[in-house]
């Protein structure tokens, strides 16, 4: 056993090796644009409840899913730019692109809205793509990506009338969206370069504000890069009602599948009040050291994995 | 049993057949439901199907056990088998055995992959021992190349073997590929 573990480990190296490049250059990146790193809490009282995402109880809280409502209260009091690397715990989800304790980097920045937010995202992985020696050709499973700047947008209704032969938008359907999603959206997706998908169906906001003009979408996007779904942007929500009404809703909904009775998260929505105008980002870190790493399992990326800790 | 705790090699029971799982593909974009693709192997005659759970889906687990049993005679169509420790007696189609009947020699022990009362699978030995019935004389197509020939053996099943080997030689054969691995014994 132990030989098993010490050639996993002595294998792992040259990854992990610049898994610690990436970290730094990413510091370096928000730091010069003046953002603030910080630290939020692990193990939290209550969490943003979402239908599909199970945390982790300890004792009468939760490990932490997100870093995203701690976060919105420091925006809430004047950190205008601010980011974090910090462990989220999701329950039940293993496979070759997750495991249930994995990295998150998020960051929120005042004054910006998902567009701002989503050329964050290509900056910073053009700059780590550079930084690492690799030029704007990333190659990834077999396969060259050409990351040069700007990725194609593509909305949700567009990628799905394409893809799938029917608009989400005009009829949310969320067990469908899901199915097609994996089965015919994203494998549409040329990959030889990024896709940012834009767009969502409002009943998918979370904690996305939906478009001024059009209230059947919310303006959220995800980012994938070779197949890999790389990160999550919001346009954030501010108004403290709306918010809370989906919270509830997503509260009874949990409470009704799972039996798990989630707090709402009252000092949080206290806090919305004050949220200046802003935009955020949650990027999986793992993934994105898959990209550069050129692996295709989460397993070549991280030290102890739930089967290995 | 919940979708979420199918892993590679769970057995399944789907539409009343059961089925081996091959490969189990966790998916699960953006905020939305997880999604489980499964590749599946029927346990009755191998052929294989593709199926897309989501979470919260309940699947059937197929209750399986091993059984150590020796193989002990053929009777019509049906091989007959005894469980080595209940000495209980199953009868296998010879349909369902495929390429494995090939191998199969009266008192050998194999692994049977039972589901309640009816075995659904046979695990062979990697390796056997048969010995050669008939063979032929080695055609002298190359020189440089080690010589073969067709044999036939025990079983009935034929096979390709070297020049010396002769009727009456006992070879090792190995059960995944059906190739000659070595001579164990000659005839005296």
């Amino acid at each position: 056993m132990i030989e098993d573990e010490r050639r996993r480990l002595i294998r792992l190296k040259p990854n992990l090796r610049r898994r610690a490049l990436i970290y730094e250059f990413t510091r370096a990146f928000f730091r010069e644009q003046g953002f603030l790193e910080v630290e939020t809490p692990i193990r939290v009282p209550t969490i943003a409840p979402e239908l599909h995402i199970t945390p982790f109880e300890s004792e009468a809280w939760f490990l932490s899913t997100s870093p995203e409502l701690h976060m919105k209260r420091m925006l809430a009091a004047g950190y205008d730019r601010l980011f974090q690397i910090s462990h989220c715990f999701r329950r039940g989800e293993r496979g070759r692109w997750h495991n249930p304790e994995f990295t998150m980097l998020e960051w929120y920045c005042a004054g910006a809205d998902y567009r701002q937010v989503i050329q964050d995202i290509e900056q910073l992985v053009v700059t780590l793509a550079s930084k690492l020696g690799l030029n704007t050709v990333v190659k990834y499973r077999g396969q060259d990506i050409d990351i040069s700047l700007p990725w194609p947008r593509v909305t949700v209704r567009d990628a799905f009338l394409y893809a799938a032969g029917w608009d989400p938008i005009a009829e949310p359907d969320s067990l469908r969206f899901d199915t097609d999603l994996v089965t015919k959206v994203l494998p549409s997706f040329i990959l030889s370069r990024p896709t940012v998908l834009i767009d969502y169906p409002a009943a998918m906001a979370s904690l996305a504000r939906l478009k001024p003009d059009e209230a059947r979408v919310a303006e959220r996007a995800e980012v994938f890069i070779g197949g890999l779904e790389l990160a999550n942007v919001y346009s954030e929500l501010r108004d403290a009602g709306e918010q809370e009404g989906r919270f509830h809703e997503a509260i009874e909904q949990i409470h009704k599948e799972r039996g798990q009775q989630i707090a709402m998260p009252r000092q949080f929505l206290e806090a919305i009040a004050y949220l200046p105008e802003c935009g955020g980002a949650a990027l999986g870190i793992d993934r994105l050291v898959m990209l550069l790493c050129n692996v295709d399992s989460i397993d070549e990326v991280i030290t102890f994995t739930a089967d290995t800790a | 049993m919940d979708i979420s705790d199918v892993h590679k090699n769970t057995k399944l029971l789907v539409d009343g057949i059961p089925y081996n799982v091959e490969e189990a593909e966790f998916m699960k974009p953006g905020k939305g439901r997880a999604i489980y693709r499964l590749k599946l192997r029927n346990l009755l005659d191998s052929s294989t199907a593709d199926r897309t759970y989501h979470s919260g889906e309940k699947v059937e687990e197929a209750h399986t056990t091993n059984n150590e049993e020796q193989y002990l005679y053929k009777e019509g169509e049906h091989y007959v088998f005894m469980n080595t420790k209940t000495f209980e007696q199953h009868f296998i189609a010879e349909a369902q055995l495929g390429n494995k009947k090939d191998f199969l020699k009266e008192g050998m022990v194999v692994v049977i992959l039972m589901m309640g009362d009816k075995p659904i699978d046979i695990t062979l030995p990697t390796f056997v021992e048969l010995r050669i019935v008939e063979s032929g004389v080695a055609t002298k197509t190359g020189t440089i190349t080690p010589q073969t020939k067709s044999a036939i053996l025990e079983t009935g099943y034929t096979i390709a073997v070297p020049a010396f080997a002769k009727e009456g030689d006992i070879i090792k054969v190995d059960t995944r590929t059906g190739t000659y691995v070595e001579r164990i014994g000659a005839k005296k």
